[in-house]
């Protein structure tokens, strides 16, 4: 009881621990790995407590330093916050044991002095965006996951991780923008930013303006076909715990931000039109993404094409939100919290395949199984959640977004969603092809160390397991979400 | 109000300006510049938004968000100069090289 009611009260201080912990890892180089390892675990813990207690006790809200709206600044944990808090801390604790491994083999003190504290930036920061709960705020807490987001790629070296990470940032930074005057036009219009005040206000044509440039600049962001073109190479060459987290929630993030704008501010104001674009361009996304992937030589590439097709899949969902409502909502965010750890373990398996082969040319990896049996096997069981076979968490969540569009009758995402599974399982099997294939000629491969192994293993397992709890999670997610209507779980009438 | 709504107008058409230049133009420098320029004209909207006609207080909100704002904008900026000479040292160039060129290392 203590534990709880004390979490209870300390949860805005817990969150912000990474932020806080990343200037002591910045100070004390020496301890920049324990202070990350310790801060990442407490994190994960903190977040594990939280989504139980919203589970239990509903909404949990903070003004930050008493100050009310809608002047002072709100920090709010509901249902789908908890869920994509949870994803983020259980990607950055495994990404934080790879990198022990990562940064200590490759003997280059400087590159993991720098690491540290620019990652637990990165958490920090995506922690407070996941809870913030006023639209500036959002956009500071967007420009700081943009920021540490660069500064981590250009650490993949050399000139193209630069040129990556500078298209990467110039794109982020004209995102932000075009939000923030979006934001400007909300406040002149409402007087508040605060999003509960602006809870379901009446719809003017400053309202649709404003959303139109806020949604643009964080599909920018998110990296949606067809503005995905700064993503492969941001996502490929930077540094296999940085492209998990990347991958797995950054991007992410940027439609959490979409869905909270639409559906908690005035669902009425959008119009047709523009779910019918998005749903369009997911589509798209899926198709484009799914195609580059099959057609990717390296196997970093492959797997950062494979994000732009998962985008595809949440901006697919969005106009069947509209239609069936709570099912197809919760059927989106699972998607996110399964995509995240198959996707985490998937680029940190294409990390250590790189690290011990040399090279990612996926024509050349035969054999590879032989000397990593592990890595592989998290690698297939990445990709079984990603095709969306029972009993993965990619699979619920696919049921819930496939009940939901057969029950509105949109067979246009039925086809999409299971012709784009076919061809995922198509480049899945590909690279699964090549590198268990048997391979007499022996070559010499540098030691890989268990803990860099097992974290990516622990997320795929977890990943294919998720299917299992998917009941508990949509029970969460129930907790203060904006949607209405049943869960379409059970078979179609 | 008119004043304010002219300049509000013209922030917008600075936002525009500086984001067509930010797609056209190849060098990097001016993409700094014209991101610099789209920030002016969010910034120059908001504070003109916030003026509420003659005789009465200006919304201090809002400018405390462009303060907030010019901060972060002189903090993107640096980072996004420094990542630029790095890539003039590196490619030689001020501009980010075309794609296919990338793949090809």
């Amino acid at each position: 009881m203590t534990v709880e009611s004390g979490a209870m009260h300390a949860w805005p201080a817990l969150l912000l621990l990474p932020v806080v912990a990343a200037y002591f890892a910045y100070l004390l180089p020496g301890f920049a790995a324990l202070i990350g390892i310790m801060t990442s675990g407490v994190n994960a813990v903190t977040v594990m407590v939280l989504g139980g207690l919203v589970a239990q006790h509903g909404v949990f809200s903070h003004t930050v330093g008493g100050w009310e709206a809608p002047l002072g600044i709100g920090l709010r944990v509901d249902g789908m916050a908890a869920v994509m808090l949870l994803a983020a801390g259980m990607v950055a604790l495994a990404g934080s044991v790879y990198a022990l491994n990562y940064y200590s083999a490759k003997q280059q003190s400087r590159e993991g002095r720098q690491f540290w504290p620019l990652w637990l930036f990165l958490i920090g920061a995506i922690n407070l965006l996941f809870v913030a709960a006023d639209l500036f705020n959002l956009y500071v807490t967007l420009e700081l996951l943009g920021i540490a987001g660069v500064a981590l790629v250009t650490m993949g070296g050399g000139r193209d991780g630069v040129a990556a990470a500078l298209r990467y940032l110039l794109v982020s930074l004209a995102g932000s923008l075009c939000y923030l005057l979006g934001v400007g036009l909300i406040y002149s219009t409402y007087a508040t930013v605060d999003l509960s005040l602006l809870a379901n206000v009446t719809a003017t044509p400053s309202l649709g303006i404003a959303l139109a440039l806020m949604t643009s600049g964080l599909i920018f962001k998110a990296g949606l076909f067809p503005f995905h073109f700064w993503l492969p190479p941001a996502h490929a060459k930077a540094p296999a715990p940085v492209s998990a987290m990347l991958s797995a929630l950054v991007v992410e993030a940027a439609f959490y931000l979409i869905l909270r704008l639409w559906f908690e501010l005035a669902p009425m104001a959008i119009t047709t039109f523009a779910q019918v674009l998005l749903g369009a361009m997911g589509a798209a996304a899926v198709l484009w993404g799914t195609v580059s992937a099959l057609r990717a030589e390296r196997l970093k590439m492959m797997v950062a094409y494979s994000t732009v097709a998962q985008l595809g899949y949440l901006f697919l969902a969005i106009p069947l939100m509209f239609k069936a409502g709570f099912t197809a909502w919760s059927g989106a965010v699972l998607l996110i919290l399964a995509h995240a750890l198959a996707k985490g373990a998937m680029f940190m398996t294409a990390g250590t395949i790189l690290q011990a082969a040399g090279h990612d040319r996926i024509q050349d990896l035969r054999g590879t199984v032989q000397h990593l049996p592990l890595t592989m096997i998290t690698f297939a069981l990445a990709g079984v959640s990603l095709i969306g076979l029972p009993p993965s968490g990619g699979f619920s969540a696919k049921w819930l977004l496939l009940n939901a569009a057969i029950y509105h009758s949109q067979w246009w995402a039925v086809i999409v969603l299971l012709g784009g599974s076919l061809m995922t399982a198509a480049y899945v099997f590909r690279v699964v092809g090549f590198t268990f294939r048997h391979e007499s000629v022996t070559t010499h491969t540098p030691q890989i160390s268990a803990l860099q192994e097992w974290p990516a293993f622990a997320l795929a397992a977890a990943a294919v397991v998720l299917g299992l709890f998917a009941n508990g999670i949509t029970e969460l997610l129930s907790v203060g979400t904006p949607l209405e209507g049943p869960l379409l779980y059970g078979s179609v009438p | 109000m008119n004043t304010s709504l002219f300049y509000a107008g013209e922030g917008v058409l600075l936002f525009c300006i500086g984001l067509f230049a930010l797609m056209v133009r190849p060098h990097l420098l001016y993409k700094i510049l014209a991101l610099n320029v789209a920030g002016s004209g969010v910034f120059l909207t908001y504070i003109a938004l916030a003026f509420r006609g003659n005789g009465s207080l200006t919304d201090p909100v809002p400018q405390a968000m462009v303060l907030t704002g010019i901060v972060i904008a002189v903090s993107t900026t640096a980072l996004a100069l420094v990542l630029s000479l790095k890539l003039k040292q590196l490619t030689g160039a001020m501009r980010l090289p075309a794609r296919e060129e990338e793949g090809s290392e």
